[in-house]
């Protein structure tokens, strides 16, 4: 087996092909870097990640003089990497056998210690510190770094260079130029992976800057990573920008509920209020990128405009009313509206259900009677499945590198399964909308009425009871006998099921307002069963009950999810 | 970054020894200051309120904002006070700064100290990066309800232009500007 050597500790790198950064996190060493980034190709630029690299041969180790770029130097069997942390290596393992001459020159880590040092220095030397007032400050890899590797005092005597800020280069993104350290990530990211090339780089040496070019601003669905690519303060995100200092904010892993793609996302809240997502890296899912619908579309969460608790219908005029009041009013309704007639009774559960909530409202409405009929709510399609990166005209080139689907829900697979395995087949909700249908319980949590109406059909005949469970107004809870709230993704623990029928489980990152019961809870509920609800029983149970969820019965979970073998559709 | 376990040193408490053990040389120590006291021909009682007392200038009082030459509040809204105090007591809103400030992209919109909450430790003048926050020796701060001891931004400005107009707490502002290029020489 191939083995590289990591401040003398022995790692085997099998066929992968690995740089040094990469080969020294197997043996986890950490090398720092800023303009290598797995998705992007290589330029060496920023010089951090320099190391002592050398060549184990037949016994005899050959280091070469001087250090080198890690990211840019592939490893092969028996290479051996010194890193600047060489002093805090396993002192237990064998040293290898450096040469005298190499030796004499420094010990090993101590022209990479000393490299590291440098680089920051020249970093530092045109970086403003105005880390009080950088949203960046305390995620910012320049302040971790130079805190680890670099010195603590600039010898720096003469006026710094101060370009122009840049607001004007995206309506969602500023750029603080002078904090720019010129890593380019965010210039190729543009050119290779949405393709658009709005970025680039003018001016030389030290009078470098990133720019666009005139009257063409940088306007992508992607362009937001850039932000998330920065590891310096110099691209905000204009929606975040001042609205919190980083350390206050709580982060969590979530799923991005805006199109089918279903991206791993980082949730950052604080005081249960959604402040920014951004990507987490999930090569089974998206990779490590993420789209701006999914990343600036989180308000609707914090909206005031949402359902804060239940409203009955007496009367004529809606009335608040309280959950213990409510429920029991809701099972008595639904109850006798199956015995009067199951036919004409529909349970509509929508595609941005998780599926245990589809799992548990389906148990429900199919418990009381089997003729129940189960539809699948609107399914929102916007358009076409957009691939990236673009050429020029606009047009998608191969190889595909990130998409975002046309299907604007997270989980219309998992429902469907669920209500494949309860009746066999799955309606559409324009068939039951047409039909005279004397109770329809309308589960839906959409995140704006448009998902709704633009896809539920012109002629929907209201129903006798209607029970509407959803985030906004809309042409359904208008209709409605009782309105519930729901509760948003970020509010509630569960499992979507993508496009490519990789199912994901994430768990709740703020609490719902103080009287909003979670969809789980109020199917709980209705089921009759006591007490409070926990996602991960109820998804031991489905995994059970449905084989094709039989994936998620481990009690531990794969962090990236769990891949299900869809039959053809 | 969380430090790394190779980085914290672990300080063992010392030992007391068997005088240490004993107690009653501190002990002595501490009443041969109460008896010097009452030989001393230096006690003197304050007459409060009628003579008010002159506080050292390291007193911590009330907190003030401090203005900028041009009058605007100086602070920058870095949250670095918010951060440091341990009562949370202040709250900040940041937004970016009007469009005619030129040296700076951020301000606090509003900046709200609870008197009542905060134990007038400092940390937050220790923490401001541009001197904008202090705490002054106005020692006698009182409210007839809780809503009137939470200060907004406008009390704030009101208690710096107060104490430099009275003299009791003059301008003491090291630290210069915090903008793009803020390592120009204080002053």
């Amino acid at each position: 087996m191939p083995t590289v050597y990591v401040n003398d500790k022995p790692v085997e790198i099998g066929t992968k092909k690995l740089n040094c950064i990469q080969a020294a996190e197997l043996a986890g060493v950490f090398v720092p870097s800023y303009c290598w980034h797995e998705a992007l190709t290589v330029v060496a630029s920023c010089r951090m990640c320099l190391v002592e690299v050398g060549d184990l041969k037949d016994g005899k180790l050959a280091m070469q003089p001087r250090v080198l770029p890690g990211c840019q130097t592939p490893v092969k069997d028996g290479t051996v990497i010194v890193t600047g942390e060489y002093d805090k290596r396993d002192a237990s393992l064998p040293a290898l056998p450096y040469d005298p001459g190499y030796v004499k020159g420094g010990a090993p880590g101590v022209r990479a210690k000393k490299s590291q040092a440098d680089t920051l220095e020249g970093l530092l030397i045109n970086h403003p510190l105005d880390c009080p007032v950088c949203d960046k400050a305390g995620e910012c890899k320049l302040q971790d770094f130079s805190f680890k590797y670099g010195r603590s005092e600039s010898r720096m005597v003469d006026v710094k260079n101060t370009p122009a800020n840049k607001p004007q280069l995206s309506s969602k993104i500023t750029l603080f130029t002078d904090r720019c350290i010129m890593c380019t990530r965010c210039v190729r990211f543009t050119r290779e992976i949405s393709g658009t090339a709005e970025l680039m780089v003018h001016g030389r040496g030290h009078h470098e800057e990133i720019d666009t070019f005139p009257g063409k601003p940088l306007e992508n669905k992607l362009a937001g990573n850039v932000v998330d690519l920065c590891p310096v303060g110099a691209l905000g995100s204009k929606d975040f920008l001042y609205k919190q200092r980083v350390w206050y904010l709580k982060e969590s892993d979530g799923v991005c509920s805006r199109c089918s793609t279903g991206c791993s996302i980082h949730v950052d809240s604080n005081k249960d209020i959604v402040y920014r997502l951004r990507a987490r890296t999930n090569p089974e899912a998206q990779g490590f990128f993420m789209c701006d619908e999914g990343r600036y579309g989180y308000h609707f969460a914090n909206s005031t405009e949402r359902f804060l608790r239940p409203v009955a219908k007496v009367d004529g005029a809606l009335k608040p009313a309280a959950w213990n009041v409510i429920t029991p009013q809701l099972k008595q309704a639904f109850a006798k509206a199956v015995s009067d007639n199951a036919k004409l009774v529909v349970g509509v559960l929508s595609p941005f259900l998780t599926v245990e909530e589809a799992f548990l409202f389906a148990t429900y409405f199919k418990g009381l009677s089997a003729d129940v009929r189960l539809a699948i709510g609107p399914v929102p399609v916007v358009g076409q499945d957009d691939k990236y990166p673009k050429d020029v005209k606009g047009n998608a080139v191969e190889p595909t590198k990130f998409v975002i689907h046309a299907e604007k829900c997270p989980n219309r697979r998992g429902v469907e399964a669920v209500l494949k395995h309860f009746q066999g087949s799955v309606i559409s909700f324009d068939k039951v909308a047409k039909d005279s249908v004397s109770a329809m319980w309308f589960a839906g949590g959409y995140p704006d009425k448009v998902a709704v109406e633009a896809n539920m059909g012109m002629d929907w005949k209201t129903p006798g009871l209607l029970i509407a469970q959803d985030l906004f107004a809309s042409t359904v809870t208008a209709a409605a006998t009782f309105i519930l709230p729901a509760t948003t993704s970020f509010e509630k623990d569960g499992t979507f099921v993508n496009h490519a029928g990789l199912a994901q489980t994430f768990a709740r990152s703020v609490k719902p307002p103080t009287e909003i019961r979670t969809e789980l809870q109020l199917a709980f509920d209705m089921l009759g069963r006591r007490g409070l609800v926990q996602a991960a029983a109820i998804r031991a149970e489905l995994a059970k009950a449905i084989p094709f969820f039989a994936g998620l019965g481990a009690t531990k979970l794969a962090a990236n999810g769990v891949r299900f073998e869809l039959p053809t559709v | 970054m969380p430090i790394p376990e190779t980085d914290v040193q672990w300080v063992e408490t010392a030992r007391l020894g068997f005088w240490e053990q004993l107690y009653i040389p501190s002990m002595l120590a501490g009443l041969k200051t109460t008896i010097g006291h009452i030989f001393s021909p230096q006690v003197k009682t304050e007459q409060y309120p009628e003579q008010e007392p002159k506080m050292p200038a390291n007193y911590r009082g009330v907190h003030r904002l401090n203005r900028d030459h041009n009058d605007r509040v100086k602070c920058v809204a870095c949250y670095m006070c918010a951060t440091a105090c341990p009562a949370h007591c202040i709250d900040i809103v940041a937004a970016p700064a009007p469009a005619d400030w030129k040296d700076r992209e951020k301000y606090p919109e509003t900046f709200v100290i609870d008197e009542l909450r905060c134990i007038y430790c400092g940390m937050c003048e220790e923490a401001c990066p541009v001197d904008a926050i202090e705490l002054t020796t106005l020692y006698d701060l009182t409210g007839l309800s809780r809503e009137e001891m939470i200060f907004d931004k406008e009390k704030l400005l009101s208690v710096f232009d107060q104490t430099t107009k009275a003299g009791t707490d003059p301008v003491r502002t090291r630290a210069g500007r915090l903008g793009a290029a803020s390592d120009t020489a204080p002053g």
